[in-house]
């Protein structure tokens, strides 16, 4: 205790004369523009000032991560929930929130309920939501669904049809960025979901890795390999990338019909390929799966991004008085003027202003009808896990395992 | 830091010889050696006392005893790494070696335009590893990439990066093409060293360009491709950034070379002792396999190949 207090004596140095200096990280990429106007409008009227620093999206983690084992950790910092705040949870290092989001009626009605459990770790609430809203959704070229007379397959049975028509049309039809790795992840995700019902995860979430003996998990696996035997994902999607644009443009340019995606895919087509965005860019949710427990309703991906308290801060109130700000109309409002679909419970009213609104109201509804929002493996899984399931399942896709190797993998993952 | 390990190393043993004549005393070394200490030595301790502890970054280590080392060696992941990084050595080595020799030697003549072939021929050393792994995965990508088109032609899948022998491949080609220009112009310098009167002598005696080449030349140039072979060998050894950014590690774990794990177990899993075993293991297989190679090549006793010296 007398060690904390000393290390939060030496975080606060920098503490000004008119009542102190609140350090907030943030992820540095176009939307930090957004907090930056939080961060201004919030410091006009309090004493205690809010400091943001931007740190560049690739370090961010490293950074934060160094910065937090350090006496000049941040009071409050970006995150994804679940995992990707176990270890500082764990080390007694963030503040319970979960008192002050029940007690308080801006924090409690203000968000969207799948968004605020699906931050919440063991059922105690460490984050506020922050960011707009990443769901994956099922992305497809319209051009090519209508030259093939294809429908946006809402069943198991549809996708397969459309599998089939479009491999003797000679055309991909998923595009898939393998070597990225991630991308493959959300192809399990919603599987599980589908087939399993998003408890099979949460289980595994809450530290149960026998979770992964489930036979959902098997079946998940076994269907995944089916696709890639019958030739979905096409041939060499193991050298495909997200990142430099490899998959984006198999399905811009009509060499793949469909992408499972996150919804960033939109502003990404955008930049990539405006006048395919704008015309021939379809979405929709990722289909029902015969036999399979899971409502079909239910959506994996980032529900948001979260801000946490750090608990060594020397101005905690100050720091939550902030956090309450991100449920302000002001603030979804400039959420949704960046095209991100805010997740608090009053944004749908203002989706008619974003730069897409069918985009934006779709998405909204997608996930506002969601009874759960599954957060990504990767980031709801702690880092010791996150990483062996990511090369596990790199594994699985490039035909190096099988789906029963994968299953005893994943049991055995220390 | 390894990389230091056969320059620290110092001469064959005490011998007091005619070489050692005009060498300034030690005191001079001071300095070299207190940088050598602050920024190899330390670090290099601090990670070999990491290996005994469990730590995750963020709380403070605690001592575990041996069991990161016994972990490493049960660790069948360790083992593939282990065996591709030798792997990738090996063949980083043959393919390297014997271009950067001819091409040094060639380097090292007289002819036209030579200077200049040179120059251009240094270009890829000069460029970072980030911009020529991009450069190689743009090229590659089997889809939009060079690969789709001329792959079919010279007999190459344009899935190359996707298979797992092409994967190693590709890694070995790409740090072969870096890194071949610097190890070229080691072999320029020692062409050159080799006294002009030999080949002279031999013409006379009628020996001609390829007999030159594998009587002379080669024998002369003993000791340049031993300083070569071992940066070469302790290079591939700690190969890293071009795994990350064209592979990562993939397909499934099938380029997941020893620095790779070892950054994906401490800097992804934030397993920090045992990415520190995994370090320490790397540093000691390329300190002794740059004393062996020392060793055997007769390089310890800095004998001169010049003739009369």
């Amino acid at each position: 205790m007398a060690m904390a207090g000393m290390l939060a004596g030496c975080g606060s140095g920098d503490s000004g004369s008119d009542g102190g200096t609140i350090t907030a990280y943030v992820y540095g990429d176009d939307a930090v523009k957004v907090q930056q106007a939080a961060v201004d409008s919030f410091n006009k009227t309090s004493k205690v000032k809010v400091k943001l620093v931007s740190v560049p999206g690739t370090d961010y983690v490293n950074k934060l991560r160094s910065a937090m084992g350090s006496p000049n950790a941040p009071d409050v910092f970006f995150n994804w929930g679940g995992g990707s705040i176990k270890p500082y949870v764990d080390a007694g290092q963030l503040v319970d929130l979960t008192g002050t989001v029940k007690k308080d009626a801006t924090l409690k009605e203000g968000f969207l309920p799948s968004i605020m459990e699906a931050g919440s770790l063991d059922g105690k609430i460490y984050g506020v939501p922050m960011r707009g809203m990443q769901p994956v959704m099922l992305f497809y070229n319209k051009a090519l669904f209508e030259k093939h007379g294809v429908e946006a397959p809402k069943t198991w049975e549809d996708l397969q049809k459309a599998i089939t028509t479009f491999k003797d049309a000679g055309i991909t039809p998923f595009a898939l960025g393998g070597s990225d790795k991630w991308p493959e992840l959300m192809w399990m995700e919603y599987l599980l979901d589908r087939i399993g019902g998003p408890e099979v995860f949460r289980k595994i979430q809450n530290g149960d890795t026998e979770g992964w003996g489930d036979p959902a998990v098997l079946k998940t696996a076994q269907t995944v390999k089916e696709l890639i035997d019958d030739g979905a994902f096409g041939k060499n999607f193991n050298s495909v990338d997200y990142g430099n644009g490899g998959a984006p443009t198999l399905l811009n340019k009509g060499k793949a019909a469909m992408h499972l995606m996150g919804s960033w895919e939109y502003s990404t087509q955008l930049g990539k390929a405006p006048e395919f965005a704008k015309k021939d860019l379809g979405w929709t949710a990722f289909p029902t799966v015969a036999g399979g427990t899971g409502d079909p309703a239910n959506v994996v991906g980032n529900p948001t991004n979260y801000w946490s308290v750090n608990a060594r801060s020397d101005h905690k109130e100050e720091a939550i008085e902030f956090l309450k700000t991100m449920a302000s109309e002001t603030y979804a409002k400039a959420l949704v003027d960046n095209g991100d679909i805010p997740t608090t419970s009053n944004a749908a009213s203002m989706l008619s202003s974003s730069p897409n609104p069918q985009f934006a109201q779709d998405q909204y509804s997608l996930v506002q009808k969601a009874p759960s929002f599954t957060l990504s493996w990767d980031q709801a899984l702690e880092a010791q896990y996150a990483t062996p399931l990511l090369t596990e399942i790199s594994k699985l896709f490039a035909g190096k395992t099988t789906p029963e190797q994968f299953v005893e993998a994943m049991k055995a993952a220390k | 830091m390894s990389h230091h390990a056969p320059v620290a190393k110092s001469h064959g043993g005490g011998k007091a010889a005619v070489g050692d004549v005009g060498r300034p005393p030690v005191a001079w070394a001071v300095p070299g050696i207190l940088f050598f200490a602050v920024f190899a030595i330390v670090p290099l301790a601090i990670a070999v006392y990491l290996s005994f502890t469990s730590w995750d970054g963020l709380n403070s280590p605690t001592m575990t005893g041996l069991d990161n080392w016994t972990r490493l060696f049960q660790d069948s992941e360790f083992g593939q790494a282990a065996w591709l990084s030798l792997v990738l050595t090996v063949i980083s080595w043959a393919f390297q070696t014997p271009v950067a020799l001819l091409l040094g030697v060639w380097a090292a003549g007289r002819q036209k335009n030579r200077a200049l072939l040179s120059a251009v021929f240094f270009i890829p050393l000069l460029l970072s590893t980030t911009a020529i792994a991009m450069l190689f995965h743009a090229l590659l990508d089997p889809n939009f990439g060079v690969i789709k088109e001329i792959g079919p032609w010279i007999g190459v899948d344009p899935n190359v990066m996707g298979s797992s022998t092409g994967a190693l491949l590709v890694v070995a080609f790409v740090g072969g093409w870096q890194f071949m220009p610097f190890h070229t112009l080691i072999y320029q310098g020692g062409a050159r060293q080799i006294p002009e009167v030999l080949y002279q002598a031999a013409s006379i005696d009628g020996a001609g360009m390829v007999r030159q080449f594998f009587h002379i030349t080669l024998p002369q140039l003993r000791h340049t491709m031993t300083t070569s072979s071992v940066l070469m060998i302790v290079g591939s050894l700690t190969y890293f950034d071009t795994v990350l950014i064209m592979t990562k590690g993939g397909p499934g774990t099938d380029t997941t070379i020893l620095p790779y794990l070892m950054y994906r177990t401490g800097f992804q899993t934030y397993d920090l002792g045992y990415a520190a075993a995994i370090a320490t293991a790397l540093v000691v297989v390329a300190t002794a396999i740059s004393l062996i190679m020392v060793r055997l090549s007769g390089f310890g006793n800095m004998r001169s190949t010049r003739e009369g010296m």
